[in-house]
């Protein structure tokens, strides 16, 4: 019997020849990020509960602050300011201003065949490189931080065959809003969504960073994709090579297969307040809305913007409307003024935003009052999650999403 | 930790997100007390103001989907509650309240027939008495009850090697 991808990366990280789902193992970990949405209770509790407090590897260490940055408020910079002297103190990675944490993280650091822990709930994204990266809260961080290992259940797998090429108009966000509504919210609790298949070959990088990234949204512990030439071309681009690059056999043993056809998928809406809440995004037209975004983990990077830019070219945001664009890393956001993109957008009425967060996560600028409406390439859309409580979120793709700030209501790209 | 408990139930939907457990503005606080007023408030404004020590959640399935944000479990404890009983938890979350020493119990029968402010028995690793009808819970591996009964994780580890974490 063969094995699956995520066997055989946790097999590599417990240094054991065979694990199967269902098994428990000691890893080592490869890398363990963290931002400033939790550290500082990583720091209190380094400091406070530990009888000899130490790192069994600062080099694995790699901080952000991303959620909340510029500080808002002097309890967000005093958080800021524990992390900026901890990581001088112990020599951690530490990126401030940088840019969205897994952005950066896949940019600067990730490498197929490596198992990663992050401190946030979409580390997942991770496997569009071939590494298998999982969201802990910050005790099970502190704990690897301190042992250099951690225990993990080795999962059991959902392998997504995919088909054929998205149509003009339908972007990767749309096919994975279309999955996690097929599945549910908790469809792939402690499994991993793994992509197969010739359908790969036409996804780009950021392609691939939006679908895993957002498969933490039915529950996936993690997602992977094997590391194809796509792959390896962004690796070696950008000065890495692999751990090992791995794939599922033949013979590995699957939870479930789904095979999808790309050319079937449409523009989709995720409704208020569950991601799996979708909808065609034609049942949504005419949904006024209050304020756009387009940005995070997963939605802003290069590529999102150029297909936003060359939408929004020589229209108006709809008066009334907020568009908020915010490039998901520095580099990103450098490449973006060098390409006119960032001229487009303020041209057209956009505000142009530092990489962060952003409204994604509701406690930066951006956020929606009462009665208020966003549409939004964010990751979540609780209730609550962009700001006021009685407050609606619509996610959408990044087309969709500038669709609908130059109409002022939920549209499509084809029809603006 | 009590063997058997009695306490009164609270009862939440489908999908209760770590949003709702704890809405992002009040994560900076500083102290968990601080956070405590806020628990549930988008959903319900006033429940966290009314949850008595040692009372109990019913929820449906996938409680605690969403963010790695470990306040969430945190504000839980803090607030006193015994258990959650719920058709189904979100993964990181379940980590999370099991490294924070917060009760998790999976029954997929009981969120369907319990009224809010009725009270039911638990009897950990066997059986929720609601009602004169007994639901059964599968008892923890042994390595996460030793996590829950020391109150989470770094506790357990600090009586596990005596004096150090290493």
């Amino acid at each position: 019997m063969g094995m699956t991808m995520a066997e055989k990366i946790i097999a590599l990280a417990a240094k054991v020849p065979v694990t199967r789902a269902g098994d428990i193992e000691t890893v080592t970990v490869d890398r363990l990020m963290s931002n400033d949405g939790t550290t500082h209770l990583t720091i209190d509790m380094y400091h406070n509960q530990l009888k000899h407090p130490h790192i069994a590897d600062p080099d694995k260490l790699v901080w952000f602050v991303d959620h909340n940055i510029p500080a808002d408020s002097p309890k967000t910079a005093a958080s800021h300011k524990k992390m900026r002297e901890f990581a001088k103190e112990h020599q951690i990675a530490f990126y401030e201003g940088e840019g969205v944490c897994h952005q950066v993280m896949m940019e600067r650091y990730v490498r197929p065949g490596e198992l990663i822990f992050g401190a946030d709930s979409h580390t997942c994204a991770y496997g569009a490189l071939g590494a298998f990266g999982t969201g802990v809260g910050c005790t099970d961080y502190l704990y690897a931080m301190v042992t250099g290992t951690s225990w993990v259940l080795v999962p059991s797998t959902i392998q997504i065959r995919l088909n054929g090429k998205l149509k003009e108009g339908v972007c990767a966000r749309d096919l994975i809003l279309t999955i996690i509504g097929q599945i549910g919210a908790g469809g792939a609790t402690y499994k991993v969504m793994e992509f197969v298949g010739e359908g790969m070959k036409s996804l780009t990088m950021a392609d691939r960073i939006s679908i895993c990234n957002l498969c933490v949204e039915a529950g996936a512990k993690s997602a992977l994709m094997e590391a194809d030439e796509i792959a390896l071309t962004y690796l070696k681009e950008h000065g890495r090579t692999p751990k090992a690059v791995l794939k599922s056999d033949e013979d590995a043993v699957f939870e479930q297969v789904i095979t999808i056809d790309l050319g079937e998928i449409k523009p989709i809406v995720a409704k208020p307040h569950f991601v799996d809440n979708v909808a065609p995004a034609q049942e949504c037209f005419g949904v006024k809305i209050d304020e756009a975004f387009l940005g995070s983990c997963n939605n802003g990077r290069l590529e999102d913007l150029r297909v936003a830019a060359q939408l929004i070219k020589g229209k108006k945001v709809a008066e009334g409307v907020r568009f908020l664009v915010v490039p998901a890393s520095r580099s990103v956001y450098k490449e973006a003024i060098k390409e006119g993109l960032i001229d487009t957008f303020v041209q057209a009425g956009a505000m142009v935003m530092n990489p962060c967060c952003s409204v994604c996560w509701g406690a930066c600028q951006g956020v929606i009052g009462q009665g208020e409406t966003l549409i939004s390439t964010g990751t979540r859309n609780f209730k609550g999650r962009a700001g006021h409580k009685d407050s609606y979120i619509y996610l959408a793709s990044a087309l969709t999403v500038t669709a609908s700030a130059i109409a002022g209501e939920i549209t499509t790209s084809d029809r603006v | 930790m009590e063997k058997t408990f009695t306490a009164t139930i609270w009862v939440l939907g489908d999908d209760i997100d770590t949003d709702i457990i704890l809405p992002t503005q009040y994560l900076a606080l500083e102290h968990v007390e601080d956070m405590k007023p806020y628990a549930f408030s988008p959903l319900r404004e006033d429940l966290a103001g009314k949850i008595q020590k040692g009372d109990m959640i019913v929820a449906g399935k996938n409680f605690g989907c969403g963010s790695s944000r470990e306040q969430a479990p945190e504000v839980m404890k803090a607030l006193g509650i015994s258990c959650v009983v719920a058709k189904s938890f979100a993964r990181i979350f379940y980590r999370n309240a099991i490294n924070n020493g917060m009760l998790l119990l999976e029954n997929d029968k009981l969120y369907d027939q319990v009224t809010e402010g009725d009270r039911a028995t638990v009897t950990l690793g066997e059986k929720i008495e609601y009602k004169g009808k007994t639901y059964e819970i599968s008892s923890l591996p042994t390595n996460l009850m030793e996590i829950l009964e020391a109150g989470g994780l770094v506790a357990a580890m600090q009586k596990k090697n005596g004096k150090k974490v290493e």
